[in-house]
């Protein structure tokens, strides 16, 4: 029922609440866990490759890098858990961890 | 579906209570990147449940169900039969359990799946005991590993899963790390194309149960392939390949040394592991 | 046209899954359930019935794939028995909990320990609260009709809940009664093409289902399943009523017999309410005013029907097919007893524990059971064992040396 009267309003192209019973998750969401980070990834951009270690083996898949740009390796700082292992795989060792809470 | 209140760059939200430096937080992100939107999963109790979220929000872009301890190979059978059933022969799928619920409390309802064929791809992140619940050990947990309930080290060898379900005469099964991710993807899409069932046994690092700083989790994983603590190998079709074949295998007591689980591992018995590395090992590259 | 068979308890649960166009089967085998496994098993082998059968490896399994393959849109079936039904307790309370409404027929056996084969109520009565509607059938037909009628009432969007239908091992199971099945099409028209109406496995419109629920919400859940027992009242009340103008066959939740001047009535569920009806019947002719009542719903329990189709009546022998170790009394005893009018002290509610691992609940049990309750003058009201040998302490005996 849910689903068929669901569908039937997706054509319609507007919202409406449905009851749905008992225990399910619809709403994608993210924790803000950079909050638990001890210490933060710097890196010496000069130094960087852009051969993307760091953003294949980050396991909270928060860094891009943009070979175009002069900081080519971003952080999405709102879920960076400074785990370190971005600055212990890098090649280069240009990635360095530093004291969240100490000057850069 | 999904209500996206924070966009994420694949498949797995961005911020997972799984803990700084998780291996499983990587492989899981890997194996769906491989997989797609077009995959069921299902979930047991668990760190991998993490995923599921909790309350109406979830980390997964993917639609699942988050199962009991011992049944996830039983509900996976169940959801493939159904779709089946509707002409769905396309959606791959996925069970993905930890050791506990593959080797120790699901290895019957996974027999039971593989013995009959059905079509699903099995994953197992061996993260080597139960972490969830506070680092119990497990059948999957390795010798000499200290864990809560093997304070004093666990003193019997490891079940060996892969060697169980070739048994079965499973049509693919594989071991896979992080340690390789590009092998890891290629496995992945391999077990997917698979016309059966199909299990992945992947080695996941866990710095909070083996007691290492989470910085080390991809050196970690790296050092068990080199020594041959973890085997890289798969089981295609009825032919055993070795994927990782050194030279020669690094020492063992290499791979312990980075972890505090195996601290108080005596010389006796790190000889006696290196030991049936080594003739593990033989046999895999005689065998293959 | 619709005609009369000759089928077996198992054969008519089969049947009726068979009718209801069941698609994914996930059986595991247990006597005395083991034809409902087989049979199914023959049907989609053979083509009658497109399916598709998980020959799965336990019990446990058996219920976990079709909660599975259920969610991703089809009726799936399953069916079970005794400790088969005791190892898939945990993933009945996800059926429920996940309101998943399979319909399941549960073939009544005892609980081991001791080992036995054979039919008593233990199973099910430990199930009593995993969430699931529970119908317990006299004879054949009833095993058809409720499944049929089964699907109507836990597939109902008011109600989402799953539903076992009991039927007493061996005395139904492997009976061969008489039992009208109706046409193909008739059925279609009852039941319908199977619609989800809740959550959902679909890779198009994704959803997590059965995640963590934390203490604030836990509570509301669990009151939902309580809405669906309620509301599950009254849509079985309506589809009895709609089946009885289909099918031309009358059930109710709660059944009487010559309960019109009764004085004393058993209460009863399952196959042994046939004889309580026949030894009413012969205490009748003798000018004895005994009456019947049969529990045909006991989950939901209709306390208000009990109450209802009781009153007046002073004296109420309740049967049952479990012994409710520990307790003050047996299952269905202590619903009876919360059913009735507490006003009336005069009221005599008396437990009789009797027809366990496969003893027949015969005539002359009956008997003693309407005997004891019209000459009860005691105060005593601890449970009756009906039908316990006098030696039951020492039927095993052996030497030692001393």
């Amino acid at each position: 029922m849910l689903r068929m009267q669901m569908q039937q309003e997706k054509h319609m192209k507007k919202q409406k609440k449905y009851r749905v019973l008992g225990p399910m998750a619809s709403v994608f969401e993210s924790m803000k866990t950079g909050s638990w980070r001890l210490e933060r990834p710097k890196v010496e951009f000069s130094q960087c490759s852009k051969c993307g270690t760091c953003e294949r083996y980050c396991p909270a898949n928060v860094i891009t890098i943009h070979k175009e740009k002069e900081e080519c390796v971003q952080f999405i700082w709102d879920y960076c858990k400074g785990c370190g292992i971005c600055a212990n795989v890098c090649p280069k060792d240009c990635i360095s961890m530093v004291d969240e809470r100490g000057e850069e | 579906m999904f209500d996206i209140k924070s966009e994420a760059k694949g498949l797995v939200s961005h911020g997972v209570s799984a803990c700084a430096g998780c291996g499983l937080e990587l492989i899981i992100r890997n194996v769906l990147e491989i997989l797609g939107e077009d995959t069921l999963i299902v979930i047991p109790p668990g760190c991998s449940a993490l995923f599921c979220g909790y309350g109406n929000e979830t980390a997964l872009k993917i639609g699942g169900f988050q199962g009991n301890l011992e049944n996830t190979a039983a509900y996976a059978a169940g959801i493939k039969a159904g779709l089946e059933m509707q002409g769905n022969n396309h959606t791959t799928v996925l069970a993905f359990a930890g050791d506990g619920a593959t080797l120790d409390i699901g290895i019957q309802s996974l027999s039971g799946m593989i013995e009959r064929g059905d079509k699903v791809l099995y994953i197992c992140y061996d993260n080597e005991a139960y972490m969830n619940t506070g680092i119990q050990g497990s059948s999957s947990t390795p010798q000499g590993a200290s864990t809560t309930t093997t304070p004093g080290g666990k003193v019997t060898p490891r079940k060996d899963l892969m060697q169980i379900v070739i048994a079965h005469r499973i049509p693919y099964a594989a071991t896979a790390s992080p340690a390789n991710l590009a092998d890891l993807k290629r496995k992945v899409k391999k077990a997917k194309e698979t016309d059966g069932p199909a299990v992945l046994h992947i080695h996941t690092p866990c710095p909070t149960g083996w007691a290492f700083h989470p910085s080390k989790t991809i050196k970690i994983s790296k050092a068990a392939v080199d020594t041959g603590a973890w085997m890289l190998y798969e089981y295609d079709n009825g032919t055993l390949k070795v994927n990782y074949k050194p030279k020669s295998l690094k020492p063992v007591g290499e791979y312990f040394k980075l972890q505090g689980r195996f601290k108080n591992i005596s010389q006796e018995e790190v000889s006696i592991i290196q030991e049936n590395i080594n003739s593990r090992f033989n046999e895999l590259l005689l065998g293959s | 046209m619709a005609g009369y068979m000759m089928l077996d308890g198992n054969e008519a649960a089969v049947q009726a899954m068979k009718m209801a166009k069941v698609k994914v089967i996930s059986a595991y085998p247990i006597t005395p359930q083991s034809s409902i496994a087989e049979k199914l098993s023959d049907l989609v082998s053979d083509g009658i019935l497109k399916a598709k059968y998980l020959r799965v490896e336990s019990e446990h399994s058996a219920m976990s794939a079709a909660i599975g393959a259920q969610l991703t849109g089809v009726r799936a079936a399953t069916a079970t028995s005794s400790v088969g039904l005791a190892l898939m307790h945990e993933v009945l309370n996800v059926a429920s909990g996940c309101r998943v409404p399979i319909v399941m027929p549960v073939v009544n056996r005892a609980l081991v320990s001791p080992w036995s084969l054979w039919c008593d109520h233990q199973d099910s009565m430990a199930e009593r609260d995993s969430g699931w509607l529970q119908l317990y059938c006299e004879n054949v037909q009833e095993v058809f009709d409720f499944v049929t009628m089964g699907y109507r009432i836990a597939e109902h969007e008011d109600v989402l809940t799953p539903i076992m239908v009991c039927l007493d091992g061996f005395f139904l199971s492997h009976s061969m009664q008489k039992v009208l099945i109706p046409e193909q099409s008739e059925v279609d028209e009852f039941i319908g093409d199977y619609i989800i109406k809740n959550t959902y496995l679909d890779p198009t419109d994704p959803m997590i289902i059965n995640n963590l629920t934390s203490p604030d919400e836990f509570t509301e859940m669990r009151y939902q399943q309580k809405v669906g027992f309620e509301n599950a009242a009254k849509v079985m009340d309506e589809v009895f009523l709609e089946f009885e103008e289909k099918f031309g066959r009358a059930y109710r939740a709660v059944e009487g017999y010559r309960l019109g001047d009764a004085e004393a009535v058993i209460v009863s569920m399952g196959s042994m309410s046939g004889t309580v009806k026949h030894v009413v019947n012969m205490l009748r002719s003798e000018g004895k005013k005994v009456g019947a009542l049969k529990i045909v719903s006991f989950r939901p329990f209709r306390n208000d029907l009990v109450n209802e189709m009781l009153k007046g009546i002073k004296r109420i022998a309740v049967i049952d097919r479990t012994a409710g170790l520990g307790s003050q009394g047996t299952p269905l005893w202590h619903e009876v007893c919360n059913s009735i009018d507490k006003a009336s002290s005069d009221v005599i509610v008396k437990n009789y524990v009797g027809g366990l691992g496969g003893r027949d609940i015969s005539i002359e049990t009956i008997k003693k059971v309407f005997a004891d309750i019209m000459d009860d003058h005691s105060q005593n009201r601890s449970p009756v064992w009906i039908d316990v040998k006098e030696n039951a302490m020492d039927i095993r005996q052996v030497y030692i040396n001393v």
